[in-house]
């Protein structure tokens, strides 16, 4: 587990930080550029002049006469790509961009109007606009060889015009990202709206919208929200119309593994202009762990049905993709399905997996998976994984 | 945790159900409800009786069944129509682009002398029985008028072998139209093969055209039934179907293979000759009801019945192969489980709703005639005009697509509006025939219950849901089929 946000260890602004994002550098930021760039003091040369602010990481390296910040103990990670935003007093820190990571993920809002079961990021109802302002600014400060960001909530598009504005920047400054946009898709139910997503006209942008089942009653409870199946199926469908890229996602839990084939079944007949689906595995955090009893699941007791599912899907030649699922835990022919897909900074592996021979083609486990994991996590040894061919990518 | 609330709290407040489109058949003690889109599913009678006379709950698990194939909705319910519309609209997107198959008889000469074909002639009169320069360019006319934006072109005769300098002609002169229309164009070429030379390998190859060829299953059934000077017409037709996987590639021919009495107690063989010349699927074909096979009564020598035990045999059989992990298609099932299992019509011209007669596919005859389908020239051939549309050198496309002779039998044949098709639950997968039902019951739609077409496929279409609701092998392998 990577550390994400954190206090400062010591500080010394003497007056209000004049903007909130900032892009960590070394020496080798030419002095044009330095705006709005926080220099990070490493080494004992003498930090070099024109940055705004200054990372430490030792106190005792703090440059004199300057805003500076002392990194605590776990955020030490940081170094010169990555980006942070900081109080005005540089007291609260936290990390919006890791240039290290393969896909970084900026929270728009904790505001959601769906309340889910299993929720790893639970909703908050407070105002928190400054979120997307910060996510602004981060898009100004990356370089323009970014290759990809994601977005994601609460849900992203009670923002409306706002968001779409957002994704014309990413547009217009990231022009080799690829933009993946969590949501609902409730919103894309009024076409005005499906339409404006599409007018942003970026091939490289998709939305990535959750689905509970074949009708509303799974789907609606799972969502904590009454005709929620409603409006997202015919969200999709008006983004299906505009021609965008959608991922539908299908987060397995106790509630909807059983329901795996219809859901299925439903997305092949229903929804099979849709680019891909991705079969998700329980996150441990959240109202996941509030709802425990409600949730878990052993995915050992449902591999009937993820296989049903992802034959149903394949067959229709509809990319499936199965996330966060440890190969030990799942039939060996899904293994070509699979994604490492966990957040490095969520990342962990349980001491089984140490003797394992597949380790570097598992996804692993989430950070929370300390909090309950099934019991039949298992190594697999060399000459069991060499009879399996490579994992494709299909 | 009082913040979640539970599953019940998301039901509807009442069992207030209004009931979607949706048609019924009952199967042996079950009943089988099919969508306004196709889909099926299957209800225990007193589930039926329960969707029936609305008695259903606010919640259960036949309701959620209804609910997931749009045959209940909730009022304020706005998906299951918002889907219905999307998948009903896919399902006839092809009509918007009208004639896609465009056949061309080069030539009515045949050095075969097949029993059951009418239309063929043994001479040696080129200038009576070929299509002439002036004709074909008449007929590629036409074919850029229709607006299909897939433009298949396919040779037929006779043997269009026997006019192959006219093949070369038409296939370069559409090619040079082409760069102004635009069109994903292709070429097949119908053949027998017994005339494939170096020649004509060279020129398909250098233009990407396909082979379309006959085969019947093994060398005597296969030779019996199409008699040649030398008596080697399997055998020329196996080496030409190498000869072609070599020079063009093996998924440029294809074999089409016909049914006669002799065929019905060897289906395995017959699938083991298509397996042994390398061809990945077979059509297993009933006999049409044209030409000399009504004639000769080689036609009505089995019925309905018998051909369904060949088709359920030829079926199982390769089932079993597929099981052993060999990769054979079946492709009549294959067309019906893709109208079953998925929104997309197929297109298939025997299957289709309206019927693919003029509007899916179009026949230009050797002499300039045009033809609403191949069964129709043959019909023609028997002293029947019927399904003549016109003649390329006095009829402009304006005159033959508004047709009578098309638009008639098009619109009083179309399924959803004829008796007994428009409430029958196997309408979606089934489609209409106006040049059967005309040729064996002298009207363009026949009465159903003594319609050959009707029973066929009815049974065809049972059996495959069968196969697909019990055996999980059959289901998965017919997934696969549809989803191609």
């Amino acid at each position: 587990m990577i550390a994400l946000r954190g206090r400062s260890a010591a500080f010394s602004v003497d007056e209000p930080l004049g903007r909130a994002v900032w892009m960590i550098a070394d020496r080798r930021s030419p002095a044009p550029r330095r705006q709005g760039m926080a220099f990070l003091v490493e080494g004992d040369a003498e930090p070099p002049g024109g940055f705004d602010l200054y990372l430490v990481k030792d106190v005792e390296r703090a440059p004199e006469g300057k805003p500076w910040i002392a990194l605590p103990p776990l955020l030490q990670h940081l170094s010169a790509g990555d980006v942070i935003s900081a109080s005005e007093t540089g007291e609260h820190l936290r990390v919006l961009w890791r240039h290290r990571s393969p896909m970084n993920s900026v929270l728009l809002t904790e505001r959601c109007d769906h309340y889910c079961l299993m929720c790893s990021q639970p909703p908050k109802e407070r105002e928190d606009d400054w979120l997307l302002d910060n996510a602004r600014e981060l898009i100004r400060l990356l370089p323009r060889s970014t290759p990809g960001i994601g977005f994601t909530g609460g849900e992203p598009t009670i923002y409306g015009d706002r968001l779409i504005e957002l994704l014309g920047l990413c547009r217009n400054l990231l022009p080799h990202a690829g933009v993946h946009v969590l949501s609902n898709g409730r919103r894309f139910a009024d076409f005005g709206f499906a339409s404006s997503w599409a007018a942003v006209r970026n091939p490289r942008m998709m939305v990535g919208i959750p689905l509970y089942g074949a009708e509303p009653t799974l789907h609606d409870y799972v969502v904590q929200a009454a005709g929620a199946f409603d409006e997202t199926v015919r969200g999709i469908v008006n983004l299906g119309e505009v021609r965008q890229r959608i991922e539908i996602r299908v987060v397995v839990h106790k509630q909807t593994a059983p329901a795996l084939p219809e859901i299925a079944e439903f997305i092949a007949r229903n929804l099979p202009f849709v680019e891909q689906v991705a079969l998700m595995g329980l996150e441990m955090i959240g109202f996941a762990r509030a709802n425990m009893d409600d949730v878990w699941i052993d995915p050992t007791e449902y591999g009937a049905e993820l296989n049903e599912a992802v034959s149903l899907l394949a067959r229709r030649r509809i990319k499936t993709m199965i996330y966060n699922h440890q190969l030990c835990l799942i039939d060996r022919e899904l293994w070509p399905f699979t994604v490492r897909s966990i957040s490095d900074w969520k990342n962990e592996y349980h001491p089984e997996c140490v003797e394992c021979s597949v380790r570097d083609r598992c996804g692993g486990f989430f950070f929370s998976a300390k909090y309950k994991v099934s019991d039949k996590i298992k190594a697999i040894p060399a000459d069991e994984a060499a009879l399996q061919p490579a994992l494709l990518d299909i | 945790m009082s913040k979640f609330k539970e599953a019940e709290a998301f039901l509807p407040d009442e069992a207030e159900w209004e009931l979607l489109p949706f048609r019924f058949e009952r199967l042996n003690g079950r009943v089988l409800v099919t969508n306004m889109a196709g889909e099926h599913l299957l209800l225990g009678a007193d589930e039926f009786d329960r969707l029936a006379h609305k008695q259903l709950p606010v919640d259960s698990s036949l309701v959620r069944r209804l609910r997931a194939k749009h045959v209940i909705r909730r009022p304020g319910d706005h998906a299951p129509t918002t889907l219905l519309t999307l998948k009903t609209r896919t399902r006839y997107k092809r009509l918007a682009h009208s004639t896609g198959l465009h056949i061309f008889v080069v030539s009515l000469r045949c050095e075969h002398s097949c029993p059951y074909c009418q239309v063929s002639r043994q001479s040696r009169d080129t200038d009576r029985y070929d299509m002439s320069l002036e004709t074909a360019e008449r007929g590629l006319d036409m074919v850029f008028r229709s607006p299909s934006p897939a433009i298949k072109i396919e040779f037929q005769g006779g043997e269009p072998l026997l006019n192959f300098g006219l093949i070369e002609e038409v296939v370069q002169r559409a090619k040079r139209r082409n760069r102004e229309h635009q069109r994903n164009l292709g070429f097949v070429i119908a053949t027998n093969l017994a005339l494939l030379s170096d020649e004509v390998l060279d020129f398909c190859a250098r233009h990407d055209i396909y082979i379309s060829t006959s085969l019947d299953g093994p060398a005597d059934l296969h030779n019996k039934n199409r008699p040649r000077p030398g008596r080697d017409s399997w055998e020329k037709a196996v080496e030409g179907i190498r000869r072609v996987r070599e020079a063009l590639g093996v998924d440029h021919v294809s074999a089409l293979m016909t049914t006669t009495r002799a065929s019905l107690d060897r289906v395995r063989e017959i699938v083991d000759c298509y397996l042994e010349q390398g061809l990945g699927g077979i059509f297993l074909r009933p006999l049409s009801p044209y030409g000399f096979a009504v004639k000769t009564k080689s036609y009505s020598a089995y019925d309905a019945e018998r051909w369904m035990d060949f088709y359920r045999e030829g079926l199982a059989y390769i089932l079993e192969l597929n099981r052993q992990g060999v990769e054979m298609t079946e492709y009549l099932s294959s067309v019906i489980l893709k109208k079953m299992l998925t929104n997309r019509e197929p297109g298939y011209v025997d299957l289709t709703s309206p019927a693919g007669i003029g509007i899916g596919a179009i026949v230009y005859n050797y002499d300039g005639a045009v033809f609403a389908s191949d069964e129709g020239r043959m019909l023609a051939e028997m002293g029947d005009d019927t399904f003549r549309l016109g003649h390329l050198a006095t009829d402009s496309y304006e005159d033959i697509m508004t047709s009578e002779a098309l638009l008639a039998p098009l619109e009083e044949s179309f399924a959803p509006s004829a008796p007994m098709c428009s409430d029958c639950a196997f309408e979606p997968f089934c489609g209409s025939d106006p040049v059967y039902h005309y040729a064996t019951s002298g009207d363009f739609v026949g009465r159903k219950p003594e319609s050959d077409f009707c029973r066929r496929n009815t049974a065809i279409f049972k059996h495959l849901l069968d196969l697909y609701e019990n055996d999980p092998f059959a289901r998965s392998v017919f997934l696969g089929w549809a989803g191609r």
